[in-house]
């Protein structure tokens, strides 16, 4: 029986494994098999996380951060959740490979995973000229013209990041105000290679093999256009991932689980919750980490606290 | 037993001349999902080195490979049976998905 298993290992899940390893509770850290280190994986510089002046690479900053947790006695497992149990005082953990894991405290970092257009066709060309990840697919794309729906940072991001190969890249937004932050619209906004699509939304892909454009609708006018486009970067937000817990842990009205004030315990005794997944609004890599010492610091208490319901039970026998 | 590259050169000879199931990993240094699937296909072509073998394609360094099979997105892996494409797997996927993926090529 371990103290506490945490799932995921995005900046949430190691550094609550940093904080619990240094409190000697030996946490196992549940990875992924693929997706080990989250989203920043698939990110190229993060300049905004404090200590890295000149900035870091994104996989980079991931595998410091699982080194500084094994360096305390973390153990990290390569592999997916497939069931849980939450309730009761020992919960378990059961993995893709099958292995069964039990704990007396679970911390819940699985963040969140990108949103679909939800359109006929999506799916289908995923792969094809759909993409998710600019970095992993950018590449592909030289001398080519592609887009990029969405309005916030990562959509940004991405544009920018694709002016590399691309020789041109509409960004595809459905109104006329960005959310990205202004120094990512500033620097989408003067890239020659960039041009705005503003107060349209993406209702159809074209393409049999490969894509090869897009249909537009205006959210004004409701007038159709279509877009010849080779790809199409998909960066309009991402859903917390909770399927795991649907119907256990308590969520809020935007789909996150729902936690006891600035604390991270959950509707469920035993079980905190941190990062993306508990965060509809800020969503960032250093929020995520300092939410995730929330909730190593939760379960150390609620480990204490039962530690000390156990002696006082033995003395009482005695 | 980890799997072996083959490059634009070897190409016809390794793969499309090969009397065997083989499975091509198209991937990139700078790929973080390909780094992940990795482990995973070195594990599925030791455990079905019988059935299907698995070889990897530098995408950067191998440039008319990955363009004359369209690679838009990493990792791809294409099973070729006789020289001809016979399945496509997109993306890094969990061993067991991936073996679902496989699995008529693993029976």
């Amino acid at each position: 029986m371990r103290h506490v298993i945490i799932i995921g290992s995005g900046p949430a899940g190691y550094t609550a494994a940093i904080y619990a390893a240094r409190a000697n509770l030996e946490p196992l850290v549940i990875a992924s098999s693929v997706e080990f280190g989250g989203e920043l994986m698939k990110t190229t510089e993060v300049e905004n996380f404090p200590g890295f002046p000149e900035g870091i690479m994104g996989p980079d900053l991931m595998t410091k951060m699982q080194q500084q947790a094994e360096r305390f006695g973390a153990e990290i497992v390569y592999d997916d959740v497939v069931s849980l149990e939450l309730e009761g005082p020992v919960k378990s953990v059961t993995l893709g490979n099958g292995d069964r894991h039990e704990a007396h405290a679970v911390i819940f970092a699985t963040g969140s995973a990108y949103r679909k257009l939800g359109i006929a066709d999506e799916e289908r060309l995923s792969g094809y000229g759909v993409s998710w990840c600019a970095t992993c697919d950018g590449a592909f794309f030289r001398q080519k013209t592609v887009a990029v729906v969405g309005g916030g940072d990562s959509a940004m991001e991405e544009a920018t990041f694709l002016t590399r190969f691309a020789d041109k890249v509409y960004v595809i937004h459905r109104s006329e105000t960005l959310r990205a932050s202004a120094a990512m619209q500033d620097r989408a906004t003067n890239d020659p290679k960039i041009e705005f699509v503003f107060n349209k939304t993406v209702e159809h892909i074209y393409g049999s093999d490969l894509v090869t454009g897009v249909g537009l609708v205006d959210t004004v006018t409701g007038e159709e256009s279509t877009l010849d486009v080779s790809g199409l970067f998909i960066a309009i937000g991402a859903d917390p991932r909770t399927h795991l817990v649907h119907g256990v842990l308590d969520l809020t009205e935007h789909g996150t689980i729902a936690v006891d004030g600035r604390s991270s315990r959950t509707s469920v005794e035993g079980v905190f919750a941190a990062g993306d997944v508990v965060d509809p609004t800020y969503r960032q890599a250093i929020t995520a980490a300092g939410s995730g010492t929330v909730a190593a610091l939760d379960a150390q208490h609620y480990l204490e606290g039962l530690h000390d319901a156990t002696r006082e039970t033995a003395a009482a026998a005695v | 037993m980890s799997t072996r590259d083959v490059t634009d050169a070897t190409f016809e000879q390794e793969v499309l001349n090969s009397e065997k199931t083989i499975m091509v990993d198209f991937w990139a240094e700078w790929c973080g999902p390909c780094r992940a699937v990795s482990p995973i296909l070195d594990a599925i072509a030791s455990e079905n080195a019988d059935k299907i073998e698995i070889v990897k394609l530098n995408v950067d360094d191998n440039p008319a490979t990955a363009m004359k099979y369209q690679i838009t997105s990493i990792p791809a892996m294409k099973v070729f049976k006789g020289g001809e494409v016979v399945k496509t797997v997109i993306g890094a996927k969990p061993k067991p998905a991936l073996e679902a993926d496989l699995a008529e090529f693993l029976a």
